[in-house]
């Protein structure tokens, strides 16, 4: 009834506006093409690693190196199709016409997390492929053990991030102060945090260093990591959670 | 019908609008006027659940906004022609308003036909002109076929062919027994459109009455007369205890009388009378002395800048 | 002063302005009018300036705009009221533009006091709302004290105090002798400002000449007479003496009587003499609105059109009554005047194998603006035409023949007239 309507709805929007096929084919070009550039790199790379580098070489986690740069546009796609409706004022004929703004708010998380799930599996599956054909004699089969759940969950990593993005959006509403604050943090601040010896520790429960996890195949060496692949999943799941929280109060709270 | 009861919204200290009651009534256009700032877009805004009310109440047909289903079936609203998605097509904009309310996508096309836009109906929002964009507004609203229809000043940026098809559109909506309830700051427009008056100010109610008694009771009426003989036609409006106002055209202004009763009494003394005409004010006027207190921003008269310009001018002339 | 002749603008094979001839005198508020697209603005960003006419010139006290001395102080122009950097608070707004011009700073604080900004003159435009932005448009035409003014649609976004202002203030700024040029679309604003018209269509001139002339011209004078309501018989014998006369008469929805034919004083003498007293002898002039779709029919942009509604007759939601049918109601032409055929909602079609040399050059039908149809009488325009001041060369002086022809949206203005 009423919600599958709302879907409708927000499918047709979502369809009908350029920013959803740039950003997400973006994602997808981006991880795929970084992703084979350093798996090609690493193949040539190899001989000249120690022997604890090589190890703990990964070829599934480096065929995915392409999604720290492709993440970003997905965050692009996560903020746009929430912070869209503020910038441009479509936010007042929209609640105007579901004024459930609970439904109105989960279809559109609903039909916005459909489509990058479905984009960032194929992406997952895609980069994987191709970044395995790069590395040659020390590629890693779908087959082989946790291969495929991380493939699976490079998908469910990029959703994750969008999601996260979606629900940062609808707090923060204005898509620039969304970027603003989502991009840096991705890029720069998880990074540094992530890198530094004394901030190592909370780093690692920032959404992206802990999501990441899925990703990996191999454990490295002297690994001390709290948590498991699946258990890095639920961190990021939690901040998605909350991020989706905070999105529904503020839209349920404030004036449109 | 829209009702309203002790609706009041602040904002931290400012009441932007203060215990507001009434009710708008189906068959007819009702226009809701007040100075900027009085509070007309808030309550407008509160009407369609935008804006939670700090206090009070509103009601369509009854039923709180937001717990309609599909609302766009009972009321259409044209808010602000650039709430639109400018990146996406004038259909998809409408195709995704029906979507949300069971609207079958055959009637998108119908109200595109109806405003005009079938020829740009896959062409992008961002590309219209004021114009195009409040006829697409318009679409939006009707698309519900809704019994209520509210319209935030509905000819902003619409041609003279425009303005008189979005006029006779709200009457015909009216006198199919629809609810239209219309703001605009454009009193001439309001005077040819708007049957019944809704008058705020300062976010308080100022009036809630008919077109015709609101401009009678706020303004002067008075006859117009012309006469080949001003003189006797003067002695007998004194003798019956009637002042007049000689005009500089040669006509006269008479206060208080009832056109018939001149007509009678220049029958009776044989007085020859061009124009016997009972005037009105503007609702312009009428508007005016209504909300002279409750205006934001007070421009200086008109007149006011020919001395400031004539003195600057004088200095000028005097540096160069 | 403003003087445009043979002023033709084309982009590509598209002409937005052909042949344009007018002057814009000063003392008065001239209108501008002209549906959407008809080139007003592009006339207006001609006379300032902003874009070359492809051929003809346009002056402003005898030279062009851009070799204008000190134009600054000569012209002032509000066009779009967003041309403003939106971070620049009112104040730096203004003064940026007075030392452009090497105006002191004291007239930025006058003119911001003249339209009643100087209490927000230190915020920032960006949280301006329409309404104060125009304002702040029209202290940046002022800025310079200029003798010709140019405003284009200067009430948008007003309020009913703000209308009344800027109309006070044109009509002051034209009687210190300045030339005020005003475009708009709200012909009842402009029957209580403007003094003379200067009406385009297609980017041809359609009418140079005053309010007043406009609109007789253009639409029917009639008188409003009423009898006593007590002795239906006056009424039958009023209007028997006046049709003798031959004055055309039909009854109001209150009783009265409008009179068509006859001035005020014969309708008077008949009244007397066939022994009838009066209770009412109005003067009614149509609207300016009236008048002007008449003469524009045809030179239209977007049409809109009857709403079917066939979309929504089979799944009525539940809760919701099918509409009341009402007579009126799904008869064409109640919602919009329906097009001539041959002209429908084109902009600046070239007509129809007309050799591409003179595109407006013929009165060929279908080229130009044909007069309404469904006037009652004679083309009253093509009349009144050579009084214009300036002749365009395709005077659409159509052939009279079609305005014979009844047309079901004469009926609907009339009566909105009435009210």
């Amino acid at each position: 009834m009423a919600a599958a309507q709302v879907v409708r709805s927000e499918w047709t929007k979502i369809r009908s506006v350029a920013s959803t096929v740039w950003t997400l084919s973006l994602a997808v070009v981006v991880t795929v093409a970084l992703g084979i550039l350093i798996s090609l790199l690493s193949r040539h790379e190899f001989d000249n690693l120690s022997r604890a580098e090589r190890l703990s070489f990964d070829p599934t986690f480096v065929s995915f190196a392409g999604m720290s740069l492709g993440q970003l546009a997905m965050i692009v796609f996560g903020v746009l199709v929430v912070s869209n409706e503020y910038s441009t004022g479509m936010i007042r004929t929209s609640l105007a016409a579901v004024p459930q703004r609970g439904t109105f708010l989960f279809s559109k998380l609903a039909v916005a997390t459909a489509l990058a799930f479905g984009v960032g599996l194929a992406t997952s599956f895609v980069t994987f492929f191709l970044g395995q054909a790069m590395l040659g004699e020390h590629r890693a089969a779908l087959g082989d053990p946790g291969v495929l759940r991380a493939v699976v969950g490079g998908g469910l990593y990029m959703t994750l991030i969008a999601v996260f993005s979606m629900g940062v959006a609808a707090m923060l509403r204005g898509p620039m102060l969304s970027l603003g604050i989502l991009m840096p943090f991705f890029f720069l601040i998880s990074n540094i945090l992530g890198n530094v010896g004394a901030t190592e520790k909370v780093g690692r429960y920032l959404p992206d260093q802990a999501g990441s996890s899925i990703m990996r195949v191999v454990t490295p060496v002297d690994d001390d990591t709290p948590y498991g692949p699946w258990g890095g999943l639920g961190i990021m799941a939690l901040w998605v959670l909350a991020a989706l929280l905070g999105g529904f109060l503020s839209l349920k709270k404030r004036d449109a | 019908m829209i009702e309203l009861e002790g609706l009041t919204k602040r904002y931290g200290e400012k009441v932007a609008v203060n215990n507001l009651s009434f009710a708008v009534r189906p068959g007819m256009v009702t226009g809701f006027l007040g100075p900027n700032g009085a509070g007309k877009s808030t309550t407008m805004r509160m009407i369609l659940g935008l804006d939670r009310p700090t206090a009070g109440d509103v009601r369509i047909d009854g039923t709180h906004y937001d717990r309609l289903k599909d609302p766009l079936t009972y009321i259409g609203a044209l808010l602000d022609a650039k709430a639109v998605h400018g990146g996406r097509s004038a259909f998809n904009h409408l195709l995704c308003l029906a979507q949300s309310n069971g609207i079958p996508r055959a009637r998108v096309h119908e109200v595109l036909d109806t405003v005009g836009l079938t020829p740009v109906a896959r062409k992008k929002a961002k590309g219209f002109s004021l114009g195009m964009g409040q006829r697409l507004g318009i679409a939006g609203a009707l698309l519900g076929d809704p019994r209520i229809l509210m319209f935030d000043e509905p000819v902003n940026g619409l041609d003279p062919e425009g303005i008189h098809w979005i006029r006779t559109l709200m009457k015909s909506l009216a006198a199919q027994g629809r609810t239209v309830f219309v703001s605009s700051h454009l009193m001439s427009e309001m005077a040819l459109t708007a049957d019944h008056l809704v008058v705020i100010g300062q976010g308080r109610l100022l009036a809630d009455t008919s077109m015709a008694d609101f401009i009678q009771r706020n303004s002067r009426a008075y006859v117009r007369v012309r006469t080949p003989q001003p003189e006797q036609l003067s002695d007998v409006l004194a003798a019956a205890g009637i002042t007049v106002v000689r005009t500089g055209d040669g006509a006269f202004e008479v206060d208080g009388g009832k056109a018939e009763h001149i007509g009678e009494l220049a029958a009776r003394h044989q007085v020859v009378l061009h124009e016997l005409s009972p005037q009105q004010a503007s609702l312009e006027e009428a508007f005016m002395r209504l909300t002279a207190e409750s205006v934001e921003y007070h421009a200086h008269s008109g007149t006011g800048d020919a001395p400031a310009a004539r003195a600057w001018g004088e200095d000028w002339t005097g540096e160069g | 002063m403003i003087e445009a002749v043979g002023l033709t603008k084309r982009y590509g094979a598209k002409t937005a302005v052909y042949n344009l001839s007018f002057q814009v005198r000063p003392g008065a508020v001239t209108g501008f009018l002209g549906p959407n697209g008809s080139g007003k603005s592009t006339t207006m960003r001609m006379i300032l300036g902003l874009d070359n006419p492809t051929s003809g010139q346009v002056t402003i006290g005898g030279y062009p705009y851009r070799k204008l001395p000190n134009a600054a102080r000569q012209v002032g122009a509000l066009l779009d009221a967003k041309a403003v950097h939106g971070g620049r608070s009112a104040r730096s707004h203004l003064l940026s533009l007075a030392q452009l011009s090497g105006i002191p700073a004291r007239r930025v604080d006058e003119v911001l006091g003249v339209v009643g900004l100087q209490d927000v003159a230190k915020k920032r435009s960006k949280g301006f709302s329409l309404g104060m932005g125009q304002r702040l448009g029209i202290a940046a035409a002022l800025l310079g004290d200029p003798q010709v003014l140019l405003f284009d649609e200067p009430v948008n976004g007003l309020d009913p105090e703000g209308i009344l202002w800027v109309r006070n203030l044109m009509k002051a700024l034209a009687a210190e002798g300045r030339t005020v040029f005003v475009s708009s679309h709200l012909m009842s604003e402009m029957a209580l400002t403007a003094d003379h018209l200067i009406v385009i269509g297609r980017g041809q001139l359609l009418s140079d000449m005053s309010v007043k002339d406009f609109i007789s011209a253009n639409s029917a004078d009639f008188a409003r007479v009423r009898t006593p309501d007590t002795e239906p018989q006056l009424r039958e014998k009023l209007t028997s003496a006046l049709t003798g006369a031959g004055g055309q008469v039909l009854p109001e929805q209150d009783g009265a009587l409008r009179v068509m034919g006859l001035p005020l004083p014969r309708i008077s003498d008949l009244a007397h003499d066939v022994d009838v007293r009066l209770w009412e002898l109005s003067p009614h002039q149509a609207s300016l609105e009236e008048a002007y779709m008449r003469m524009t029919q045809g030179a239209v942009d977007y049409r809109s059109t009857i709403d079917q509604k066939a979309g929504l007759q089979q799944p009525l939601p539940p809760g919701a009554q099918p509409p009341m049918p009402v007579p009126g109601q799904g008869q064409p032409g109640w919602y919009a005047p329906p097009a001539p055929p041959q002209q429908g909602g084109q902009q600046f079609a070239p007509p129809q194998g007309q050799p591409p040399a003179g595109p407006y050059g013929a009165p060929a039908p279908g080229a130009a603006p044909a007069p309404a149809p469904g006037a009652p009488q004679p083309n009253p325009y093509a009349q009144a035409a050579p009084q214009a001041p300036v002749q365009p060369v395709a005077t659409p002086a159509a052939p009279a023949a079609p305005a014979a022809a009844p047309a079901p949206a004469a009926d609907l203005t009339k009566s909105e007239d009435a009210r």
